[in-house]
């Protein structure tokens, strides 16, 4: 575990607009006066002519998004999670998503990780925000390479797509040639027991999690579910099926996140108890993001607490 | 000067638009006749004069855009589209009911509808990004965006504005259909928003003033429009709200209110607009 490296999620999202923007013309990358911090420079360092800065004036950045969008561009809108799915959701609703236009959202800044500029920045909410949007697509990636990969898999798809990266450097836990399959989830490890889901960059915790609950006799099967939306029903009722209980973990509010979206389906195939990791309905604050994983209960520490907790629901 | 003929032509269409607008409004019995009527002239000079499209193929690469921010008006837009042969005239007839193409606010599942639109100050960043989208091609068509007057209230229509000034594009002519009223009342009672001409221009915006019944000077302005370089052109047009029919002239209350049969007859009667269209 000591070669693990780490490299922020927003490097990826950098890293991957400049290898598609080289593929592909159409694609156009939209910034608020952010350029830097969520990464799009890269991209408008290498292609000045495809980037646009509209200032700070997110409403308008998306439709602008839309509208470059149905001239046949690809148009990848870059801010803070917060600023995009919060201030510009009317836009994102009513002029992207209701006329499935092909525009992507890079939000960044997503979850608590963001550390001390408090709980104006760090976005707790997007991922609830944008997926009750008909048309969406909502994928928050775990670390560098998986974001990489949803960026390129959503330079292809038609239609609107939010992709939520984090600004702290995470581990990279996955392999460069690692399926990435918009809509399933990854096994990253198997077990009988219960299921924890994993959601985004918080998949570091699952994995040492899974390890200490190894130690203690529990046998945890480990899903990494990058996509909230369209969720993996199939991955979620076998998991119910075969280990009856379901842990859910992702650095968001609990409600109406990713733990919602699988207790739907749970609920739908294949009731057992669940417990959910997340942000529990409060606001976030400043801090590290050790002290603030800690203070919000996001540790390996916690997720196991929560597994053996779920465990004394569990049927039979 | 413009072309006398070609007056008397827009004449006579913007005329039947009128009658369409009240007769789909008969049939919907719900919907927005003040707005579409004080916005007829001007669109309908938009419409058969300037617009460069293609009604049997709305997806004609060479088409210009158009964008009604101001989607509430779609008995107007829906009857511009009629006329100009994108869909029949009969169809009207299933104005905001279900399962109509017809939308309260107009969508995409219309041909000759380019986005959805109706949540109002959304639409000129749209155009926006269509017409940064199209110089960027290099292609000469041009994108025109029809809002309201009222909706120059919401920011991000100003956000929409100063962008345009920025980036300069002079492919971008908004029609801005000031016929002073909103819902609540006078636009200058509610929130008042004079100088209008002069915030449009503090922001780069080349500006043109004119009396939007006036078929000639909507015609004129819509020429110079295309003339001008450099920076975004908005075309203010004066008009009264409920243009046509006396009794919803200048009345904040025909914003959003469809009238009844009997006053759908009435209105119809004064605007003389022929048999066929008493069928309800």
């Amino acid at each position: 575990m000591s070669e693990i490296k780490w490299k922020a999620t927003r490097d990826g999202y950098g890293d991957a607009l400049v290898e598609m923007g080289a593929q592909d013309e159409r694609i156009v990358v939209l910034g608020a006066d952010l350029t830097d911090s969520t990464r799009a420079l890269w991209f408008a360092q290498k292609y000045p002519d495809r980037f646009f800065d509209f200032g700070i004036a997110e409403q308008n950045m998306l439709n602008a998004a839309a509208g470059l969008a149905m001239v046949g561009k690809i148009p990848w809108v870059s801010t803070y999670g917060v600023f995009v799915a919060g201030r510009a959701w009317d836009q994102i609703r009513t002029t992207t998503c209701y006329s499935n236009l092909n525009v992507k959202i890079g939000g960044a800044h997503g979850g608590i990780s963001v550390g001390p500029d408090g709980a104006t920045h760090q976005a707790l909410e997007d991922v609830a925000t944008m997926r009750v949007l008909p048309n969406m697509t909502v994928i928050v990636p775990a670390d560098y390479y998986e974001t990489k990969k949803a960026v390129i898999w959503a330079c292809k798809h038609v239609g609107p797509v939010y992709v939520r990266f984090g600004r702290e450097p995470v581990p990279i836990v996955t392999k460069p040639e690692d399926p990435f399959i918009m809509g399933k989830a990854n096994l990253i490890n198997d077990g009988i027991d219960v299921t924890i889901m994993n959601n985004g960059p918080v998949l570091w915790e699952c994995m040492k999690a899974v390890q200490t609950l190894k130690e203690k006799g529990i046998s945890a099967r480990l899903l990494n579910m990058h996509t909230v939306k369209p969720i993996d029903r199939e991955a979620i009722a076998k998991a119910a099926r075969e280990t009856g209980a379901i842990v859910t973990v992702e650095e968001h509010q609990v409600m109406g996140g990713f733990g919602s979206a699988v207790a739907e389906v749970v609920v739908q195939t294949y009731p057992v108890p669940m417990r959910f990791i997340g942000i529990q309905d409060r606001f976030g604050e400043s801090g590290t993001p050790e002290e603030l994983f800690e203070e919000f209960g996001l540790t390996a520490k916690h997720i196991v607490a929560a597994v053996e907790d779920v465990l004394k629901a569990k049927r039979g | 000067m413009v072309d006398q003929a070609k007056v008397e032509e827009l004449k006579k269409i913007a005329h039947r638009i009128r009658c369409d607008i009240i007769w789909a409004l008969a049939h919907a019995q719900s919907g927005h006749p003040g707005g579409s009527l004080s916005a007829t002239d001007i669109c309908v000079a938009l419409y058969f004069y300037a617009l460069k499209h293609d009604p049997r193929n709305c997806q004609w690469e060479g088409r210009d855009r158009v964008i009604f921010s101001k989607g509430h008006v779609s008995p107007l837009i829906f009857s511009l589209l009629a006329e100009s042969g994108y869909i029949e005239r009969s169809e009207l007839r299933t104005f905001r009911k279900f399962g109509s193409r017809l939308q309260g606010h107009p969508n995409i599942e219309c041909p000759g509808i380019e986005v959805g639109t109706g949540s109002l100050g959304q639409g000129l960043s749209i155009a926006v990004g269509v017409a940064l989208g199209l110089r960027m091609d290099g292609k000469p068509n041009r994108v025109y965006c029809i809002m309201g007057d009222g909706e120059n209230q919401e920011g991000s229509t100003w956000e929409a504005i100063m962008s345009a000034g920025h980036y300069k594009l002079d492919n971008l002519c908004v029609i801005l259909d000031n016929n002073g009223l909103q819902i609540d009342g006078w636009v200058e009672d509610v929130m008042g928003l004079q100088p209008l001409a002069d915030k449009w221009r503090a922001f780069r915006w080349h500006v043109i003033e004119i009396d939007g019944h006036d078929m000639a000077q909507c015609m004129e302005a819509l020429d110079q429009a295309k003339q001008v370089k450099g920076q975004p052109t908005v075309i203010i047009a004066k008009t009264v709200k409920g243009k046509g029919v006396s009794w919803m002239e200048n009345q904040a209350e025909w914003h959003g209110k469809a009238p009844k049969p009997d006053q759908c007859r009435e209105a119809l009667k004064e605007l003389a607009c022929p048999a066929e269209y008493f069928d309800f």
